[in-house]
């Protein structure tokens, strides 16, 4: 207010408190804002800020600004402020909100903003039921760039975008923002109110004091949609601006409460007591009472290790699980271990890899382009990496014949039907562990007792265990037995 | 501390929650997806929030609204989303924001693949959004790294008021390795400048808009200030096998630990070679490169990209030293026993004389 100057008229309501006494957007005219004279703004900023005054809740407000003409809030308002990207306040709110519980947390908006670049964000915080309040100020065009046309513009109104008037058949017809946002089940409070006379800028005094209230009461998400004048751009009077809101705007955009659940809408229960510190640890599993304490230096000391195996087949086949067990037994048995798999389309696709390493010494790459262990799983797999096995190395293959063409004088191979073998044991899908056994056999690197934790690590269900148990030993043994036979 | 095997995306989240992180915002996409699904499990049970957002646009929106707020926070995502993400990036740097964002490169360009690369170095590394920012990049090699790194990110996101981002590719997200952690959750006090909704932050304003020209010339110039100072102190690079290297070869990422079994086989024939892995991409490891210049007499840059990092080695070397460039692209990796061989026949070159000797020796 201006005090150094002789009033000739009577102060019946004075400047909000959530105002700052002085508003410096600009070295000279600190009592008054940027908006033009008649633009609706300047009437939804007012009522905004007495409503928080009305409410007593200043000092939890946080007011998240917009990019549009209402871009400046944050040197008007006295209470929290954050000024967000073009259509994202109600991301911005959503995340401020779900941070800061206690704030009451507001997203003004224009229609530029909200309907058009920010449709996707207002849309989905309103089906998230987002505790905030929403003020959504309509003046059917994009004022702050010089009048090019909204998703909210009038049929047959013109802009600088649409100069022979929005035409239906190019532009499609205006948005109706609070009608559809009514369609969704999490609101709370939607009603679109005008600045068209005083009785209904009363009324939408009332409606954004009702948002924000439901929000304090944790009711959940609420918007006001406020058709407001825009003298400039509309190139009127803002006495004409404001009769237009009322007979014209209003013909498409009718006044009134789209949706209002507050009576039956309950409190959002608060988010349970967040854990201390001390307990985070342990409910990450990485608390070190809580891991297993290994069977470490197993290996160390006896031999150097450097197994680089590659194992492949169809999904389903336990692929993974096998490279897994594998791995977490190196790693119980102390050495460097690492397990990197396929992923992706070629998972989707039936067919799945993956590459383990385990070494006494530090692993460099994890990737196996060469192993000197292939588990083939199937014939395609087989194929597919039989070549890359290191000379010297083998391969254990699934199948009771090894294809001719892919024998090479310098890997070995264990050739045997795995599946039908788990088949007999009471479960094909153990084939896996077999192979595995097989494959430790013949490594002889890990201890059992490694193998066994790592299993029960990996495998919960008690059933499987057991079969899978009883498989890596059938495993081991017809590993012996053909190796024995190999070397007869 | 005690050893368990993990995933490397799995990593991340276990990390940024000990780190004080209680706030992900998050859209899935492979390979990435495994880092929001993990939050989704632990964030809540720590006392943080977990949104999938609906979209990444979303998302980093969500970021800058946590993050004004003073809660340290993160999301996760692979190329085409981080692509979406650029314009929160570019207003978070520009409202000094601090967030982590992590990136598990998939293939591109487009909708690419979902194969390994490392193609987003450039939209990562030299900012991928509008105006004058920097972001903090760091790129772990290991799960191990994913996990320290993530720890560092926050500390460094903080400390600069910036976003940092972890620039790894699918392999190191989907491998597993040992990885151990912290046993101490760090307390995340909350900053001064954050919007908390109380009476002692009423007075704070977050935001991203300078009017007058004056004003965001010496705004820039403040975020051109950090970034220095972040160049001056941050740059780490990891030296493998380097004090004698006459090769040093550059990579970062799941190419770094290629090289380094390059390194263990070219050594083993005789072939003095030495890796060279940025751990920030940006601060550059300038100094780094420069000093082995003084010994090295060429450089290698390997990269599963069409050429992106091969620029800041040249830049950084400024002609010092040759540069040869081995790219793969599409989600292959250069594998060791090629580029062994592609070594070996650089050193041939390198050393005529070694050769003919070598020759020599072949045909007594």
């Amino acid at each position: 207010m201006c005090s150094d100057t002789a009033l000739d008229y009577e102060v019946a309501q004075g400047r909000a408190q959530s105002f700052y006494a002085r508003f410096e957007r600009k070295d000279e005219l600190q009592h008054q804002t940027h908006y033009c004279p008649g633009c609706g703004h300047g009437i939804a900023n007012k009522m905004l800020a007495r409503a928080i005054d009305e409410l007593g809740i200043q000092d939890r407000t946080i007011l998240v600004g917009p990019v549009g003409c209402s871009v400046f809030t944050y040197y008007y308002f006295d209470v929290g402020n954050i000024q967000a990207a073009h259509g994202r306040a109600p991301a911005v709110a959503t995340a401020v909100k779900r941070s800061r519980p206690e704030a009451v947390v507001i997203s003004y908006q224009g229609d530029g903003d909200l309907s058009a670049i920010g449709s996707a964000e207002i849309l989905h915080a309103a089906n998230r039921g987002e505790n905030i309040t929403v003020i959504f100020v309509n003046n059917a065009i994009y004022s702050m760039t010089g009048g090019q046309a909204a998703p909210t513009t009038l049929l047959g109104q013109k802009s600088t975008t649409t100069p022979g008037g929005r035409a239906a058949d190019t532009e499609g017809y205006p948005l109706h923002m609070s009608e559809l946002l009514a369609t969704l089940e999490a609101p709370v409070y939607i009603e679109r109110v005008g600045l068209g006379d005083n009785k209904q800028t009363a009324q939408a005094g009332r409606a954004i004091r009702r948002a924000l209230e439901n929000q304090v009461r944790g009711l959940g998400f609420s918007l006001v949609e406020v058709l407001a004048p825009c003298p400039t751009i509309w190139k009127m009077s803002p006495v004409d601006a404001q009769h237009w809101v009322r007979d014209v705007m209003e013909k498409t955009f009718p006044l009134g409460v789209m949706r209002d659940r507050t009576g039956e809408a309950m409190p959002k229960p608060a988010a349970p007591p967040s854990p201390a510190l001390e307990e985070i640890p342990r409910i990450l599993g990485v608390a070190d009472e809580d891991l297993p304490q290994g069977n470490a230096h197993a290996v160390e000391g006896s031999r150097e290790v450097d197994l680089e195996v590659r194992i492949a087949g169809f999904g389903g086949q336990g692929v993974l699980l096998l490279g897994e067990v594998l791995a977490e037994a190196g790693l119980d048995a102390g050495l460097e271990v690492s397990w990197l798999p396929s992923y992706g389309p070629e998972m989707r696709s039936g067919t799945s890899n993956c590459h383990v390493r385990l070494a006494s010494g530090s692993i460099d790459s994890p990737l196996v382009s060469a192993p000197g262990i292939l588990v083939a799983m199937n014939e395609p797999s087989l194929r597919k990496f039989d070549r890359s096995v290191r000379p010297g190395g083998w391969v254990i293959y699934n199948g009771s014949e090894f294809p001719a063409d892919c024998a090479r004088a310098d890997v070995r191979v264990l050739a045997l039907p795995f599946t039908e073998v788990a088949h007999q044991l009471g479960d094909a899908r153990a084939s896996n562990m077999i192979m595995l056994g097989a494959l430790l056999e013949m490594t002889a690197v890990l201890p059992e007792a490694s193998v066994g934790a790592a299993l029960r690590r990996l495998v919960k269900n008690p059933r499987w265990i057991e079969l899978d148990e009883r498989a890596l030993a059938r495993g081991r043994a017809l590993f012996r037995e053909a190796y024995v036979e190999v070397g007869a | 501390m005690r050893k368990q095997l993990m995933k490397g995306n799995e990593a991340i989240v276990k990390s940024a929650i000990l780190a004080g992180c209680r706030g992900f915002y998050g859209y899935p996409i492979t390979p990435a997806s495994e880092i929001t699904e993990a939050a989704a499990l632990y964030m809540p049970r720590c006392g943080g929030v977990f949104v999938q957002a609906e979209s990444e646009v979303a998302a980093i929106n969500m970021l800058y609204g946590a993050a004004a707020a003073g809660v340290r926070a993160m999301t996760a995502s692979s190329g085409p989303g981080i692509s979406l993400m650029q314009e929160g990036i570019s207003y978070m740097a520009g409202a000094e924001l601090p967030c982590v964002i992590a990136d598990i490169t998939r293939g591109g360009p487009g909708l690419g693949n979902i194969g390994s690369e490392q193609s987003d170095y450039h939209q990562v590394v030299k900012g991928g959004g509008h105006g004058n920012y920097r972001t903090l990049v760091l790129a772990p090699h290991s799960v191990q790294e994913m996990a320290d790194l993530t720890a560092l990110a926050f500390t460094l996101a903080e400390r600069y008021r910036n976003p940092v981002f972890l620039l790894a590719d699918g392999f190191v997200g989907q491998m597993m390795e040992p990885v151990e952690f912290p046993q101490q959750a760090v307390a995340a006090p909350t900053p001064g400048w954050a919007v908390t909704g109380s009476a002692e932050t009423r007075c704070n304003v977050v935001n991203s808009l300078h009017m007058g020209v004056d004003e965001l010339e010496a705004h820039v110039g403040e975020l051109e200030k950090k970034y220095r100072l972040a160049e001056q102190r941050e740059a780490r690079a990891e030296e493998w096998q380097t004090d004698d290297a006459e090769i040093v070869l550059v990579g970062y990422g799941i190419v770094g630990r290629i090289l380094k079994a390059v390194t263990a086989e070219a050594r083993a024939a005789g072939i003095k070679v030495g890796v060279l892995r940025p751990i920030t991409l940006y601060p550059f490891p300038t100094a780094h490169f420069r000093r082995l210049a003084l010994r090295a007499r060429l450089f290698v840059v390997v990269e599963m990209s069409n050429g992106q990092l091969v620029e800041d080695v040249r830049l950084a070397l400024n002609g010092a030293r040759p540069v040869e460039f081995v790219s793969r692209t599409g989600g292959n990796v250069p594998s060791h026993e090629d580029l062994f061989r592609y070594v070996q026949a650089l050193a041939r070159q390198l050393n005529p004389g070694a050769r003919a000797e070598e020759e020599c020796l072949a045909h007594v």
